[in-house]
């Protein structure tokens, strides 16, 4: 339904916008429910209509997605998605070259790669789609972390991973950690950025304390499907001073 | 001999020194765990040499929720049956801080008057506890996401239970519904293996970290082929009561507990409880066993009611999704004023991501009255995308108190709160009512 047809049908939503979550059921932790809330929530605010579907293994994979948003899981999460995965990356990639909005955290980040190597030398094939390799490790990166981008302002999470994420040159990181580890121990960069996904280790979860990258992905998915973004009026005062309290938590 | 010599001196110079250590904390007000600390560092072996004396043994009580409440059952059970417990109630559930309450009871020649030691420990330190004492018996009670960031992964912290069960000499007790926990019977091969299970018309009510409303931890391993035979189920749970099946009988008796998660834990504890009392300590009877058990109150801030202005306020602790989510279905918010308490330090957990797995849906009606923290407002945020209505958020943690007493003067009070705010709040509390003392 687009706009006009929306307001035909009598009610005053601008759209429906079409949010699907991948594998909430195997790589779902550390609040990842979250940033589908948050999406869910402020598609609704902006005045869309939201659509929140679940897309698990085995599933037939849904049509017309808007927006996608996948999680982190453990290492037992990633085996039961990874067949999957695979025989879904054509789709993915269609949809990520085609400028679709994406959120991936932790798990699904790595997974986005090119492969994840793991401590014992196994070889976790990633669906390619971000240019970056994880390498497993001993090391276990945990605690709150502050990253400063240019197009997000200051982003605020937690990080809590051992996979250790060096970048090639076809992505661009999210930003610079100004707290925390971020990628990798070396080169204080944290998350990927490539087309219109957003890539990231931080939970929080990301998008209730970061509305600019919520709002990023809806005006992305509104202006894909409909050709222009008319944003509502979210009242932003609790992440603000949610933002302002966590900044000055310890790591 | 001069090691003897040396050995002698150290239990008379180390005991002593710890027992003062722990009066000058217990002045100052505060952390539980430093006279331990103090013992562990001059006396390594302090507390082996004292607890293996224990004619029968040590029972160690593990899992992400519910090991204080479930703890203090099980030393009731016990000491229904003439058993003199030695436990470490003062909820410091880890090695340094079973070393403090130690310290609190051996003599000065470090001799503790006991016939068992029931001890509450954390997953990770129990781990290094068993390794220096193995236990005769263990409870393992659930693998929930709980701490996260402090060890890693719901499949790591399996992995600690089972270690524990491993280095336990007698018997292991495990919680047959959880998938993680029951699974840890494969891997055992010396140990008597006993189960407290739940009514499958239960299972339902009881959510598991893997039925969470799209957010499990990991894909749960496949339940047991066969459900095996359970020593204690819980069948029924009433308002004030609550019905259990054993020895091919089912019993019913009256609970001041309340939470069907605190129920479920009686059926651990009666597990446990009557598998000491088949192992020899004990013969049991089966009447004072059911009658200590219907008296048992909760641990300190476990669902504990306290009166403030002749109204009833009740602390709710809450640590993890899981227990959260417990929390707001066990008690109702209809007719209450409500407060919600969540601090990010180092005890609670610093990441904040867990509310994110909380449905607050059950609030929306009354909405919550105060909120108050360090992350006070992550809390608002979170309630904002419920559709919560919030009234106050006030981060500094007495000012909200007195606010929300003097507001909700009228009604009755519940808290939910982290471990850090809600010893917080005890302390606020102790300055207007009655609170148990918790050293």
């Amino acid at each position: 339904m687009n706009p006009a047809e929306a307001a035909a049908a009598g009610g005053q939503s601008k759209g429906i916008l079409r949010v699907v979550q991948l594998y909430p059921r195997d790589m779902n932790i550390y609040g990842d429910w979250g940033n589908a809330l948050v999406l869910k929530r402020r598609i609704d605010w902006h005045g869309y209509t939201p659509e929140l579907l679940e897309y698990n293994v085995g599933d037939p994979f849904p049509e017309d997605v808007d927006i996608i948003v996948g999680g982190g899981g453990q290492d037992s999460g990633q085996l039961v998605i990874q067949d999957d995965l695979q025989a879904r990356a054509g789709q993915l990639k269609e949809l990520a070259e085609d400028g679709a909005p994406m959120l991936v955290i932790c798990g699904l980040y790595q997974l986005f790669g090119r492969y994840f190597k793991t401590r014992t030398g196994a070889v976790i094939p990633g669906i390619g789609i971000l240019d970056v390799e994880t390498h497993g490790s001993d090391e276990r990166l945990i605690g709150n972390v502050k990253v400063s981008t240019t197009e997000f302002g200051e982003v605020l999470g937690y990080e809590n991973h051992s996979g250790q994420t060096t970048l090639g040159s076809g992505v661009r990181p999210l930003g610079t950690v100004a707290k925390g580890t971020g990628n990798n121990s070396n080169d204080g960069h944290e998350g990927a950025r490539y087309r219109n996904i957003v890539a990231s280790y931080l939970h929080g979860s990301l998008l209730p304390k970061n509305p600019a990258i919520a709002d990023f992905l809806i005006r992305t998915a509104a202006e894909r499907k409909f050709g222009s973004f008319s944003p509502g009026n979210p009242d932003d005062t609790y992440a603000v001073l949610a933002r302002e309290h966590a900044a000055r938590r310890p790591r | 001999m001069p090691l003897l010599g040396y050995i002698q001196n150290m239990v008379f110079f180390s005991v002593p020194l710890g027992k003062l250590v722990r009066r000058v904390s217990r002045l100052r007000g505060g952390g539980s765990a430093l006279p331990g600390l103090v013992v562990e560092k001059i006396d390594p072996g302090f507390m082996r040499r004292t607890l293996t004396t224990l004619p029968h043994g040590v029972a160690v009580v593990s899992g992400t929720n519910g090991k204080t409440t479930t703890t203090k059952m099980v030393v009731e059970l016990l000491e229904s049956q003439g058993l003199k417990v030695f436990t470490n109630r003062t909820g410091s559930n880890f090695t340094r801080g079973v070393a403090a309450a130690l310290l609190g009871e051996v003599d000065l020649r470090g001799r503790l008057d006991a016939d068992i030691a029931v001890l509450e420990l954390d997953e990770a330190h129990a781990v290094h506890f068993v390794n220096s004492v193995p236990p005769r018996y263990c409870l393992l009670l659930n693998v929930l996401r709980d701490q996260l960031d402090r060890f890693g992964e719901i499949d790591k912290t399996a992995q600690l239970l089972q270690h524990i069960a491993a280095k336990t000499t007698g018997t292991v007790v495990l919680n047959r519904e959880d998938p993680r926990v029951a699974r840890i019977a494969d891997t055992l091969t010396g140990q008597e293996v006993k189960y407290f299970g739940l009514d499958d018309s239960l299972l339902g009510t009881f959510p598991n970290d893997d039925d969470m409303r799209a957010a499990p931890g990991s894909p749960a391993p496949a339940g047991l082929p066969e459900k095996p035979a359970a020593d204690v189920v819980l069948r029924k749970v009433g308002a004030d009561s609550a019905e259990f099946e054993y020895d091919g009988g089912t019993v019913t008796t009256a609970m001041k507990l309340r939470g069907v998660y605190n129920i479920f834990n009686a059926a651990a504890a009666l597990t446990l409880a009557r598998s000491i009392c088949g192992g020899g300590a004990a013969a049991a009877d089966h009447a004072t066993l059911l009658e200590a058990l219907s008296k048992v109150a909760p641990a300190f801030g476990r669902g504990e009611s306290l009166t403030v202005d002749g109204r009833p306020l009740d602390l709710v602790l809450v640590k993890n999704p899981s227990g959260f989510r417990l929390g707001l279905k066990s008690f109702p918010a209809e007719g209450y004023a409500t407060m919600i308490a969540i601090n990010d330090n180092y005890a609670d957990g610093r990441d904040m991501s867990w509310l994110w797995d909380v449905e607050f849906d059950s609030l929306r009606e009354g909405g919550v009255d105060v909120l108050t923290g360090s992350r006070a407002y992550d809390m608002a945020l979170r309630l904002q995308y419920d559709d919560v209505r919030v009234g106050a958020v006030q981060t500094d943690i007495s000012a909200a108190l007195a606010a929300f007493i003097r507001e909700g003067r009228d009604k009755p009070k519940r808290i939910f709160c982290t471990y850090t705010a809600m010893l917080a709040i005890r302390r606020e509390l102790a300055k207007i009512t009655t609170v148990e003392v918790v050293s």
